[in-house]
């Protein structure tokens, strides 16, 4: 009965410390100081409509990269695959090759995959640490997409208009863009909690030793993940032009940069095997917050930048205090 | 004796001439001298002492960074915010100078900012080491730069060239050599001989390889630590003051991927970012190659993005060197 009880109580309290949980409580602190300090004007639908648009694609990538830091990976090229993508599928359409919208993300996705591939190839089977493939190869990415664009941007009036429509138009009251990312999320878990891919995934970021000689073949794990993290990329790519209905060779240079942020926020670690969807979701919505609502509460602009990269830091810190906490806390626990 | 793995028990260093050729320093000479060749073919003038030297310059700062920058990678660290820690620091030079008149001064507060963005890092990352350096120093880069942004607005701050001899630093000569270039040596020299001669550069070594075992072996590892990214906020201070000395005024984006730039000169070099790996030779020549290809495909006009493309795929294609050339060994071997 009481060892019940017990078990009970440690679940309940083991929801209360998941990572998960005082992130939200975090969110719900920050949301609510923000609408106090703007005087009601955060939680407007106008405000609502444009976070869930404009930060969509953050939202999507950081799931690509969740998958890629389970690995113990990294990929700092996503900035730049997402402007080769994007850039090849507007520059398709304006030529008129492509007829409709859905095509253009099709190219775009595929153009995503294939650089997610290479850069897969290169660190299973060149055995290169990621962090400097990702480095190389966007270097290469960013370069193709000013040369085959001849450094010229797609213009708004060049593109299709159900293609810019799709990323203003919503589906029962949610923005399309916001639409995709939730498929993604609801994906992500699937794959990541019920597939026994997924649960590769996480036993190659935890053990990867273990799992080689379990049989498993890293490389193809490996392989196929930089590819997922490609064809998100990619998806990304189609969002971003979509939305912004323009493409220029220096769309979304830095962007990895908030996507890891959003992920470590989010409670994944970068050593590989922790991390979940759920997380990555409220550690991006968080970053959308923070970038998106200093000005609303009055800030300088010219005070964002060096706020945003305090609060990381802050998220960051808070987070390892509240681990250490945890990890003491199970300590005293099992000591008894 | 080969196992079934294929590996061989015991290591013999062998030193014949075929081993010397794959080392990873002798491929970057190759690819040093095959780019000076292509260089002076593209121009006439590119070997002459003054232009040469003018194009060396250029990528001098970006060397200074790469040099502490060996360091962290070594230890099996990274550090992203140099790009932002120059700004900032430049920034402050400008400031105090503007504000007192007095250069020194402005100097001493310039590298004052360098050390402390530095030890901010190191602080952060021996007091909660289960951080990733990665993740840390992305924050602070985006915080220097933010402080720098919160200082001069969109504007921008300067006037430090009229002084004669500040500007010198970075356009003086001696002959053909410039002043900078000389100091870049002299730093390269110490540098590298701290990295390979004494106690320090062992410890980092074996930091690098293994953390834990560096700590039972009684190296003070995070002292090590605190201590080298200190060390490149002050180099990234130093850096600074001849980047102020070149630039007519400084706005908050200047040294803008200066982080990735330094890290894809060490990487060429073959300093592994997982740490305890690599010569400082090969870091230093790795400086020059990245510096004179840009150069000289400039001087055949391709674009920025082009160069780009050429600087990753020489990236790429060197560091999956040491792969392929396992792999012809191993077929050799099963022959």
């Amino acid at each position: 009965m009481k060892n019940k009880l017990l078990q009970k109580n440690s679940k309940l309290s083991e929801l209360f410390r998941s990572r998960e949980a005082s992130l939200l409580l975090v969110m719900i602190l920050l949301c609510a100081l923000i609408q106090w300090r703007s005087n009601g004007a955060f939680l407007s639908n106008i405000v609502i409509t444009q976070l869930t648009q404009n930060y969509a694609y953050t939202a999507v990538l950081a799931f690509g990269m969740l998958l890629v830091l389970l690995i113990g990976g990294i990929d700092i090229s996503i900035g730049a695959i997402l402007a080769l993508s994007g850039m090849t599928g507007s520059l398709l359409m304006r030529d008129g090759f492509l007829p409709n919208a859905t095509s253009v993300y099709a190219v775009s996705i595929a153009v995503g995959l294939l650089c997610g591939l290479v850069i897969g190839l290169i660190v299973a089977k060149g055995k290169v640490i990621p962090i400097i493939a990702t480095l190389g190869m966007q270097y290469i990415f960013r370069g193709l997409t000013y040369a085959i664009s001849d450094t010229k941007w797609v213009s708004s009036d060049q593109m299709l208009a159900s293609y810019k429509n799709f990323a203003q138009g919503s589906f029962l009251g949610i923005n399309n863009l916001f639409w995709i990312v939730i498929i993604v999320f609801i994906a992500m878990i699937v794959f990541l909690r019920w597939t026994s891919f997924g649960r590769q995934i996480y036993a190659a970021g935890s053990n990867p030793e273990a799992v080689k000689i379990s049989g498993i073949n890293l490389d193809r794990v490996k392989i196929i993940v930089y590819s997922i993290n490609g064809a998100i990329a990619g998806l990304a790519g189609a969002m971003y032009t979509s939305m912004y209905a323009t493409a220029q060779g220096n769309m979304a240079s830095g962007a990895e940069m908030d996507v890891i942020a959003a992920c470590v926020i989010g409670g994944v670690s970068l050593n590989g095997g922790q991390g979940t969807p759920l997380g990555v979701l409220l550690g991006a919505i968080t970053i959308a917050i923070i970038s998106k609502s200093l000005s609303l509460v009055g800030i300088d602009a010219f005070w964002q930048q060096a706020l945003k990269g305090g609060i990381i830091l802050l998220a960051v810190l808070v987070n390892v205090l509240v681990q250490r906490r945890n990890n003491r806390k199970a300590l005293e626990g099992r000591e008894i | 004796m080969a196992t079934k793995s294929g590996r061989t028990i015991a290591h013999v260093k062998e030193r014949s001439l075929k081993d010397l050729l794959l080392r990873w320093e002798s491929l970057l000479v190759l690819i040093f001298i095959a780019v000076n060749i292509m260089n002076a073919s593209f121009s006439p003038y590119y070997l002459d002492a003054y232009n040469l030297f003018t194009s060396i310059n250029g990528f001098l700062v970006k060397g200074m960074i790469a040099l502490p920058m060996a360091y962290i990678l070594l230890l099996g660290d990274i550090d992203l915010s140099v790009g932002g820690n120059v700004c900032l620091s430049a920034t402050v030079l400008g400031i105090v100078y503007n504000a007192t008149n007095n250069i020194w001064l402005g100097i001493a507060a310039c590298l004052a900012t360098g050390i402390l963005c530095g030890a901010l890092n190191g602080l952060i990352l021996t007091k909660f080491t289960e951080l990733a350096p990665m993740i840390v120093t992305l924050a602070t880069n985006i915080l220097f730069r933010g402080l720098s942004e919160r200082i001069l607005g969109d504007g921008s701050t300067g006037g430090m060239q009229s002084i004669d001899w500040f500007s010198k630093l970075y356009y003086g000569r001696v002959g053909p050599v410039p002043y900078m270039f000389i100091v870049f040596c002299v730093m390269a020299v110490v540098f590298g001989l701290v990295m390979h001669k004494t106690v320090f550069g062992r410890q980092m070594y074996a930091i690098g390889e293994n953390k834990r075992a560096a700590a039972y072996a009684g190296i003070k590892v995070e002292k090590i630590r605190m201590f080298v990214f200190t060390l490149t906020g002050f180099i990234c201070g130093f850096a600074a003051v001849f980047y102020c000395a070149c630039l007519g005024s400084v706005k908050s984006n200047v040294a803008e991927g200066f982080d990735l730039e330094a890290i894809s000169m060490c990487v060429l070099g073959g300093i592994s970012t997982a740490g305890g790996k690599g010569t400082f030779l090969g870091a230093i020549i790795a400086i020059f190659i990245i510096g004179l290809l840009r150069y000289g495909l400039g001087l055949i006009n391709l674009s920025g993005q082009t160069i780009r493309i050429v600087i990753g795929a020489l990236l790429i294609a060197v560091v999956l060197f040491p792969t392929i050339r396992d792999l012809i060994k191993n077929r050799k071997a099963k022959k």
